[in-house]
């Protein structure tokens, strides 16, 4: 501890010097001046492809919540920052939005080991961050507001979908990701799963490729190899970031079709299929809770919205863009029920909160952070959008504690 | 349950045939199941009338009405599937992967006996994977009539398939032979599907599988082999202009990585210039070569004129410097095309597989990518020792001094050699941007294996790059089935530093004065 003793100094100094400024400035800056936005999503590197989108959608929500005059008749102003793919500068920008630009709320990350990075400064300055992307489970802070899919709300549905006879009836599953804690939490939960529905471990494969991972032509052709054991295959990709584009490509040229071993992904959406010729990965499957393709009013009105900001007709809405919507919508109605912005109010507002989202389904905040959602499969089509064939019929309460991890029974509430 | 409704069906056809077209097709516009069911119907009644409203189908171009009547879009205009009069455009019909595999066995059916030949290999292929036992007699046929040799292996599969399916015994043996003579793991699959359903023939399927296990034993030794020359010809493609300006020159230029991504988006622009004319599209790939030659040659020039010959025999310098280069030529690339990813299409001749005798499937673009790797290393050697450029190279890298009193103009040679290392990296990017995703983050993935390679290989030594490369690629796919992709990249570089330790100065070190200074 006492090689600490400088850096605990200058907190202290700096502590202080807050203490002392705070009365004279706080005051003034919270109730008058403009609302901040921290925004901290990759604009480079290998997250960039999945993450500028969202960028957009908070700028987007930001612009249009000026137009409608603002949240507590304030304007609101988004400071954007770019964490670069790279873990430990989340962190270090985190604490720049919270400390320098002094954000009420940031809308942020993709990759759980980014949330995992900022988790701990978020909680240790009492900031506010909303996670818009589906995720392990396993977490909950009172930090944190998590609008994507906990693993009930995306995984469990996507394999059950793949069991069934419609989703061809697989027996033997090839679980394939990123190496990172997203995909092996994921898949932990999975395999517990799969046991539990008598697929046995010589019946499963794992494995994961780093980040960017290009060179897929081994383990396509040991998912092949793994498929010849007379017993119907299917492909469950936890694979994140733009190592998608190589992998499916690889699936494409070794002629491995949908219809024999389909895939689903729980990170591939339209944006990440606007940049690769989508022709052979038609039949292939995504699990989602939103797709562009949904028809609903709210998602009519989303497109026009997003079409009308972007100036680009080809840029498309998904899944995370939706969550990030969603939980804008949220948070302003929280603060506006709350009156003030401060992260202890928005909080307890935020319980209980509903918006209609564009997936067609009325969503609330449950006290667990997390929202009901509705899941989705929907199938790859020629251009590169989804054709739902499966949904659930209401928006299902998201259960982050696993109930197929064994650890949890006792941080699950009985019910 | 289905398979007896599917034999129902065999024997209601002959009844049904008249009316049993025009019975069938409100159900595409059903529930998938519902699709399923009328798909597969359709491909029973043979009726050839179904080939293109079940190809509209399979194409996304059926529409249906209100009323249920379907619609088939052809080049824009909306027509009646039935009368073919024109219509209003309706409510699109959608698949999924069921129907899709309905679909294909359908197809079989009705096209088995197609003029075309690529439709009749997809035919047999559709039967192969749909196997009913109803298709025997019309595979039969199909077998007996075909021509091309190719095709009819692919027909006789099917059969065997189809006769594993049948009820008899005698067709289930003769399809087991068949399927055990073959070094296919679908085949393999359908075997074992079938001993979980036949006890009684469970001995002789052993034997077909065991007997297809020992082909595809060998068949995966020379898969491993393959992707490991695969991979090995990329680390030697992004490795080779490095052992020119690392080896031969002795400048450690960690902006290396960062030609091999210009040599990438060189591959971009040219392709989205040739867009606009349709003779040039096709050879836009062929055309980016010398293109990104060129490019990276004269940024190499740039770089090493205005740079590094300023700080020759300062190798910490020049490291830092490059590695500031490499940097800003990432981010202006990123200002110039932006973070996002760029897509470069692949020509039709480098998707897909091959097969070669014994089974052996391999994938064309890593093919086209180690004839490359072997072409550029060919013309690398070739430059090097035979022109007049490589020979005052070779020159100035031995006796410097010497070799300007012979009148060789060294700084001119220095340049020069920089950008031919430089441009080789371009040639490079060519390839990879065929195989990865053409980000300016592209180079920075390669410039630790290119050190690698060349380190290992011996600094300076063509061969040793070579050997060094392919060496390192095959021991990594080797690996990769034990340890996984992560553990078997930990491996090797483990195994590189042991190897360095004993040997410091890699596989192929250079020997005499030259070498010792």
């Amino acid at each position: 501890m006492t090689i600490r003793t400088p850096f605990s100094r200058r907190a202290l100094l700096a502590a202080g010097a807050g203490a002392l400024a705070m009365p004279a400035l706080r005051p003034a800056s919270a109730q008058s001046g403009p609302i901040k936005v921290g925004v901290l999503h990759s604009l480079s590197g290998t997250m960039a492809i999945s993450e500028t989108a969202l960028r957009d959608t908070v700028l987007m929500m930001v612009e249009d919540a000026n137009k409608k005059g603002g949240i507590l008749g304030r304007k609101v102003e988004a400071v954007v920052v770019d964490p670069a793919s790279n873990w430990p500068l989340f962190a270090e920008k985190a604490r720049e939005l919270l400390q320098v630009h002094k954000v009420d709320v940031t809308f942020g990350c993709w990759t759980s080991v980014s949330r995992k990075s900022v988790l701990p400064v978020f909680e240790e300055l009492n900031g506010l961050l909303f996670y818009p992307v589906q995720y392990e489970g396993e977490e909950q802070s009172k930090n944190v507001f998590y609008t994507g899919a906990a693993p009930n709300q995306q995984a469990i549905p996507a394999v059950e979908y793949l069991m069934s006879e419609d989703g061809g009836a697989a027996r033997r599953i090839a679980l394939l990701g990123t190496d990172y804690v997203y995909p092996r939490t994921t898949n932990r939960i999975l395999r517990a799963f799969l046991n539990s529905k008598g697929i046995s471990d010589a019946d499963i494969m794992e494995e994961y490729t780093p980040f960017g991972h290009s060179d897929w032509q081994g383990i396509v052709s040991r998912v092949k190899r793994f498929a010849g054991e007379g017993k119907k295959t299917a492909i469950v990709s936890t694979i994140n970031g733009d190592a998608n584009v190589p992998f499916y490509r690889e699936l494409g040229n070794q002629g491995i079709k949908a219809e024999d071993i389909p895939s689903v992904a729980f990170s591939v959406g339209e944006e990440e299929l606007a940049g690769i010729d989508a022709k052979p990965l038609v039949g292939h499957l995504a699990a989602w809770n939103y797709f562009m393709s949904v028809d609903s009013p709210v998602n009519t009105e989303f497109k026009a919205m997003w079409s009308a900001y972007i100036k680009n007709p080809k840029r498309v809405t998904n899944d995370p863009m939706e969550a990030t919507y969603t939980g804008f919508k949220m948070w302003s109605q929280a603060v506006a029920k709350a009156g003030s912005t401060s992260v202890d109010a928005v909080r307890t507002a935020m319980y209980g909160q509903k918006v209609a989202t564009p997936s067609g389904y009325e969503e609330q905040m449950f006290e667990n952070h997390h929202l009901s959602k509705p899941v989705m499969i929907g199938e790859i089509m020629e251009n590169g959008q989804f054709n739902v064939v499966w949904k659930t019929s209401s928006a299902i309460p998201a259960e982050n504690w696993s109930p197929f991890i064994p650890e949890n029974a006792s941080r699950r509430k009985p019910t | 349950m289905w398979r007896v409704v599917l034999l129902l069906l065999v024997f209601a056809l002959p009844v049904r045939a008249q009316g049993g077209f025009e019975a069938a097709l409100p159900g595409l516009a059903g529930g998938f199941a519902q699709q399923a069911e009328a798909v597969e119907r359709l491909g029973a009644i043979g009726d050839p009338r179904a080939v293109p409203i079940l190809r509209a189908l399979a194409e996304g171009r059926m529409q249906k009405r209100a009323d249920g009547g379907l619609l088939i879009v052809e080049g824009g205009a909306v027509r009646d599937a039935l009368t073919g009069a024109a219509a209003e455009a309706g409510e699109v019909v959608r698949i999924n992967n069921r129907v899709r595999g309905a679909l294909r066995g359908a197809f079989g059916r009705l096209q088995l006996l197609s003029p075309d030949p690529a439709e009749r290999i997809a035919a047999a292929e559709g039967l192969f994977r749909s196997r009913s036992p109803e298709n025997v007699s019309l595979l039969e046929d199909a077998v007996g009539r075909e021509t091309d040799p190719a095709i009819r292996d692919r027909m006789t599969l099917a059969l065997a398939a189809s006769r594993l399916a049948a009820p008899e015994d005698v067709a289930k043996r003769q399809g087991i032979v068949v399927l055990g003579g073959t070094a296919s793991a679908e085949a393999r699959g359908l075997l074992l599907e079938a001993r979980a359903a036949n006890p009684a023939l469970a001995a002789e399927i052993d034997a077909a599988v065991a007997a297809i296990d020992t082909r595809l034993q060998l068949k995966r030794v020379a898969e491993t082999a393959f992707q490991g020359l695969s991979l090995g010809s990329i680390l030697l493609l992004a490795a080779l202009g490095l052992a020119v300006t690392f080896g031969v020159m002795g400048v450690i230029n960690m902006a290396h990585g960062e030609m091999v991504m210009l040599g990438a988006y060189t591959t971009v622009l040219v392709q989205e210039l040739c867009r606009g004319v349709p003779w040039l599209a096709p050879l836009s790939l062929p055309i980016s070569v010398p293109a990104a030659f060129l490019v990276t040659a004269a940024v190499g020039v740039a770089l090493e004129r205005g740079l590094i010959r300023h700080l020759y025999g300062r190798p910490l310098e020049t490291l830092l410097m490059t590695f500031g280069v490499g940097m800003i030529l990432q981010q202006g690339v990123r200002l110039l095309f932006g973070a996002q990813n760029r897509e470069v299409v692949s020509p039709s001749w480098m998707q897909g597989t091959l097969l070669l005798p014994g089974g052996i499937e391999v994938t064309q673009n890593r093919l086209w990518i180690i004839l490359f790797s072997l072409v550029v290393l060919g013309l690398t050697v070739a430059a090097i020792r035979f022109s007049r450029f490589g020979l005052e190279m070779r020159a100035v890298v031995q006796n410097r001094r010497i070799a300007a009193t012979m009148g060789i103009r060294t700084g001119r040679v220095d340049a020069m050699t920089f950008a031919f290392g430089s441009g080789i990296a371009g040639m490079a990017g060519v390839a990879l941007s065929q195989i990865d995703n053409v980000s300016p983050n592209l180079g920075t993935g390669y410039i630790i294996d290119s050190f690698m390679v060349v380190v290992f290989g011996g600094v300076g030594s063509l061969a040793g790059t070579m050997i060094g490369a392919l060496t390192l690629g095959v021991v990594n796919k080797m690996l990769e089935p034990w340890a996984g992709v992560v553990l078997a990249k930990i491996a090797v570089l483990v195994g590189i530093m042991l190897f360095i330790q004993r040997r410091p100065k890699g596989l192929f070190a250079l020997k005499g004065r030259a070498a010792e200074q």
